[in-house]
């Protein structure tokens, strides 16, 4: 607090120091307006476990921001950064929220990567009514006023993926292999509902948890090749997260299981995470994404160029979330604009609707549910490390953020807009307020 | 550039007509197949070139596996080699490509299988024996039909026993999934899957529906003897699972043997010395990579030592500038050290980046073979083996080197050892270099099965101390029992209980043993203990 305050009376606003004092969020925005520029806050773990995958985003974020005012900012003012750590801590990430919210007055936050973090912010951005894009593809089942979902939901990734083993490979057989943590869990219950419905028989269905950071795979894999040598052709879903999958991967290589015979399609693997690892036994194996750094688009030319000359790394990889993130801070300025203002009520309904170019080549809304229209492409995994796209949605597909396949979720929809607004409205009882 | 253009348009319709013209009779062009777009039309032209006996088809199906067979725009398919393009059909070379034209001829699993399946064929008549053998596998896998007869033609031939049993294996799948030949030869098929006995043959027998009723009555019967022999080797398999996740265990562990067990210096950076170790393993291999790419086999050979210096260096370095003012203040060690854990990691994670780095693990470590009915994969072998070498090198050196003896000496009686001339603050500067050092031999070994991360010591650092807590703290035999101990039991566990439920299990049983016997396994007695 007292860093802030002898900054702001070196920039001798007396009056705005003295609403700094009072700390009142309400005043946040207007505050922010008046020093010339609009704050965004950066909300990604840069260091503990989760850092490998968020330093990415928050550095994407920053070049987004960099490129924004070059072209002029935004309401004729420069956009400023305010970069905090939450250190892969949970509990942090909620207090580092309310220090960007109710310290630095920022206009929106952009961050969080697990839905643990998620859920322990949602509390600030509720009672602060302040905005939150959270760029990656996660278990659905939530909607909230304050959160706008630029990642995919389980309809937006799983399920056309497990469709696409069907329909190309004639996948019988699956084995659900996952993280122990909710995403891995509520997809694969989204996913174990589907498959019954589409007639695949329990006994065809194997499921398996891991801890985090699992790193004796030996068992589990010949588990798989076990269950795999039934006689039907046999897939793997993959919801393994982060660290866990490079020795997943290089035991399923040396215990021989190739592509070919047991292909895995994976939801949180991309090119970054594939950059540690030697990709050549892993040739043909499948993950399902919104966007391939490999999709030939002229904005995802461009947008790969800005990124290299921005990190001045002429081979750092682009990714999924890295996409989401684009999506999502072009569509808060677009909303900001049509707004003309960075009133964070006036922003949140003015979002809804808003339409910006995705990397792929086509366009993606904002639609009333605060989750945004997505293309779904598969890839395979090519020798290089990067993925060849082999099948992709003929358009955007819409997310169902809550599953029509789980039994609590069934009968709820979300719309944002007057008058509903509601983030679980029952269509059986006619009710907000969830399945009861 | 105009003329040379239009003259590559004549050769590329020259080409186009020439073999069409030149062939007889009257089947689709394989080669405008492979320049579809669609999956399906691509692993059709496959099939159909393989069995076309072109000369040109082996060279083309081969670039198609590495990735070099590309489309122009106006269908023409080339072939990328060291020194430009050739044309696929013909062999000959093509000058002035437009590389931002071409695209590569699509590839997915599919096609991969046809890919898998023509080359198996190709190959069955290599002159080269191991070449055989790998085709014979892959038409083993692949099933195909219609490599029965080029099956036949290489057995009429086939010299070598090895590829001989491959061979018919190899038939008798191809047999069975396609329900070719009469009942009698289907049913010698079953016996020869049923000889082979593993769990490909099993999954073979297993999707068998259309085959004659005798035939599939002798596949149920040969898998439920195929499954018995499983269930009698899984005990087996699980030991050596056990016996490799204990190897592991006790390579992370045996630095920390040292440093806490026998120095008694609760070390939290332990893990982050490991981490250093795999560090220094993609160093040495980025720098051979660079120097020398022919060393790239060795490139562990000569990061052990590498990495065991650099360990082992940072570690006299914080003994002697942090750990030496913290001895028999156990709290504040525990909480100097776990800084300074946070600090190595971060770090590293501003030095090499946040994401994994790629350690390349050299060929003879890659793989498994089926000994019997066992799965060894390479890695896992030679990891055991280099934790048994490493363990007896750390004894040898404890037991017979006067370091070593200066070492027990020193933990031993401290004040005796310093009133008989030994320099006590080096020696403990020294042991302390020598865990660390062993943490990062730890690393090299790690860097072949996990992530070479900066978070990759903290996943091992509270196995390390369990594994030393329970084998008995300053005792190096507990430590390699208690490592094998938890490596087997949490194999065993694995299957029936989950990865999950498997961790907890073991925990608990071990917090209900420390209660019994707090020092664990295989305590030290006497009165150094009770100091």
């Amino acid at each position: 607090m007292s860093t802030v305050r002898s900054w702001l009376r070196g920039a001798g606003i007396a009056a705005t120091a003295l609403a700094a004092f009072l700390g009142s969020a309400g005043l946040g925005a207007s505050q922010a307006q008046a020093q010339g520029t609009i704050k965004v806050g950066i909300l990604h773990s840069l260091s503990g476990t989760m850092a490998i995958s968020e330093t990415t985003l928050k550095d994407v974020m920053l070049m987004l921001i960099e490129e924004q005012n070059k072209k002029g900012g935004l309401l004729g003012k420069k956009l400023e950064a305010v970069v905090v750590d939450p250190a892969s801590n949970w509990p942090l990430f909620a207090e580092k929220a309310k220090e960007l919210i109710n310290v630095d007055h920022v206009a929106a936050v952009f961050g969080c990567w697990t839905s643990v973090s998620r859920k322990s912010v949602l509390p600030v951005f509720k009672e602060t009514d302040n905005i939150l894009f959270y760029p990656v593809q996660y278990e659905g089942e939530e909607s909230e006023r304050n959160v706008f979902y630029t990642g995919a939901a389980p309809n937006q990734q799983a399920i056309p993926a497990v469709d696409y083993l069907m329909a190309n490979d004639k996948v019988k057989r699956w084995v659900l292999a996952g993280t122990d943590y909710v995403y891995p869990r509520t997809t694969n219950k989204i996913l174990e509902a589907y498959l019954k419905s589409k007639g695949v028989a329990a006994e065809d269905i194997m499921i398996n948890y891991t801890p985090f950071g699992h790193s004796d795979w030996q068992n589990i894999v010949a588990e798989i090749k076990k269950f795999g040598s039934a006689g039907k052709k046999t897939a793997v879903v993959s919801t393994i997260n982060g660290d866990a999958n490079v020795p997943f991967y290089k035991e399923l290589g040396n215990q021989g299981i190739k592509a070919t015979d047991i292909p895995v399609v994976a939801f949180s693997v991309g090119e970054e995470e594939l950059a540690g690892i030697d990709t050549k036994p892993l040739v043909g194996h499948l993950a399902a994404w919104n966007y391939f750094e490999s999709v030939k688009s002229p904005v995802n030319t461009a947008f790969i160029k800005t990124w290299h000359d921005f990190t001045k790394k002429p081979n750092r990889t682009t990714n999924d979330p890295m996409e989401a993130a684009y999506i999502g801070f072009n569509m808060w300025i677009k909303a900001v604009q049509k707004a003309g203002t960075v009133d964070q009520d006036k922003v949140i309904d003015a979002l809804v609707g808003v339409a910006v170019p995705n990397l792929t080549g086509g366009l993606s809304t904002m639609m009333p549910n605060h989750h945004i229209t997505k293309p779904v492409l598969i890839g395979e995994v090519k020798a290089d490390g990067q993925f060849n796209v082999v099948w992709s949605t003929p358009g955007t597909v819409v997310a169902n953020e809550w599953s029509p396949y789980l039994e609590g979720s069934k009968d709820l929809i979300a719309d944002w807009r007057a008058p509903m607004s509601c983030g679980n409205f029952n269509v059986k009882t006619g009710k907000c307020g969830g399945a009861n | 550039m105009k003329s040379v253009r239009r003259l590559l348009l004549a050769l590329a319709i020259g080409l186009l007509i020439v073999p069409a013209a030149s062939r007889a009779d009257d089947a689709p062009d394989p080669y405008s197949g492979l320049a579809s777009q669609s999956f399906e039309d691509i692993a059709q032209a496959i099939t159909t070139l393989a069995a076309s006996g072109n000369p040109q088809a082996a060279p083309t199906i081969a670039a198609l596996q590495n990735e070099t067979l590309f489309v122009t725009p106006d269908q023409a398919l080339l072939i990328k080699t060291d020194d430009g393009y050739t044309n696929a059909r013909t062999g000959e070379k093509v000058a002035d490509v437009v590389e931002d034209d071409l695209a590569n001829v699509r590839v997915n699993n599919a096609v991969r299988r046809a890919i898998e399946a023509a080359s198996g064929a190709l190959d069955l008549v290599s002159p080269d024996p191991a070449t055989r053998l790998r085709a014979a596998a892959q038409v083993f896998t692949s099933r195909d039909p219609t490599s029965l007869p080029l099956l036949g033609a290489a057995l009429a031939k086939e010299t070598n026993a090895q590829v001989r049993t491959a061979l018919l294996q190899a038939q008798a799948a191809a047999q069975l999934a396609s329900n070719a030949g009469s009942e009698a030869d289907q049913l010698s098929a079953v016996a020869t899957l049923l000889a082979r006995g593993d769990i490909e043959a099993k999954s073979l027998l297993g999707s068998l529906h259309d085959n004659p009723q005798a035939v599939l009555a002798k596949a149920t019967a040969a898998i439920a003897s195929i499954e018995r022999m499983e269930r009698l080797w899984s005990l087996a398999q699980g030991l050596f699972y056990g016996l490799s996740l204990g190897s592991v265990l006790l390579l992370a562990a045996a630095g920390l043997a040292i440093t806490f067990g026998v120095m008694g210096v609760i070390n939290m950076a332990h893990g982050e010395m490991v981490m250093l170790g795999a560090y220094t393993t993609y160093v040495v291999q980025s720098a051979i990579a660079a120097a020398a790419p022919g060393l790239m086999g060795f490139s562990l050979m000569f990061a052990v030592p590498a990495a065991f210096l650099v360990s082992g260096l940072i570690g006299v370095l914080i003994e002697r500038t942090l750990i030496r003012f913290l001895y028999g203040r156990p709290l504040e060690t525990l909480l100097a050290t776990w800084g300074l854990s946070l600090v190595l990691q971060q770090a590293v994670r501003t030095i090499f980046g946040s994401s994994n780095r790629d350690v390349t693990t050299p060929g003879w470590m890659s793989g498994s073979d089926a000994v019997m009915g066992l799965t060894i994969t390479y890695n896992r072998l030679y990891i055991i083996a280099f934790a048994v070498v490493v363990i007896g090198l750390l004894m040898a050196v404890l037991r017979y080197t006067a370091l070593g003896l200066r070492m027990r000496a020193v933990t031993q009686n401290r004040r005796m050892a310093s009133a008989m001339g030994i320099r006590t603050p080096w020696i403990d500067a020294l042991t302390f270099g020598l865990g660390s050092g062993v943490a990062g031999m730890a690393g090299v070994a790690l860097s072949q099965i996990d992530n070479v991360s900066p978070n990759l010591g903290q996943s091992y650092i509270i196995d390390s101390f369990m594994v030393v807590v329970f084998g008995g703290v300053g005792n190096l035999w507990g430590t390699v029992v208690s490592a094998l101990t938890l490596g087997i039991v949490n194999k065993f566990l694995e299957p029936f209980a989950g990865a999950v439920l498997g961790k907890i299990v073991v925990l608990v049983a071990l917090i209900l043993f420390i209660q019994r016997k707090p020092r664990g396994m295989f305590p030290l007695k006497g009165r150094a203990v009770e100091q």
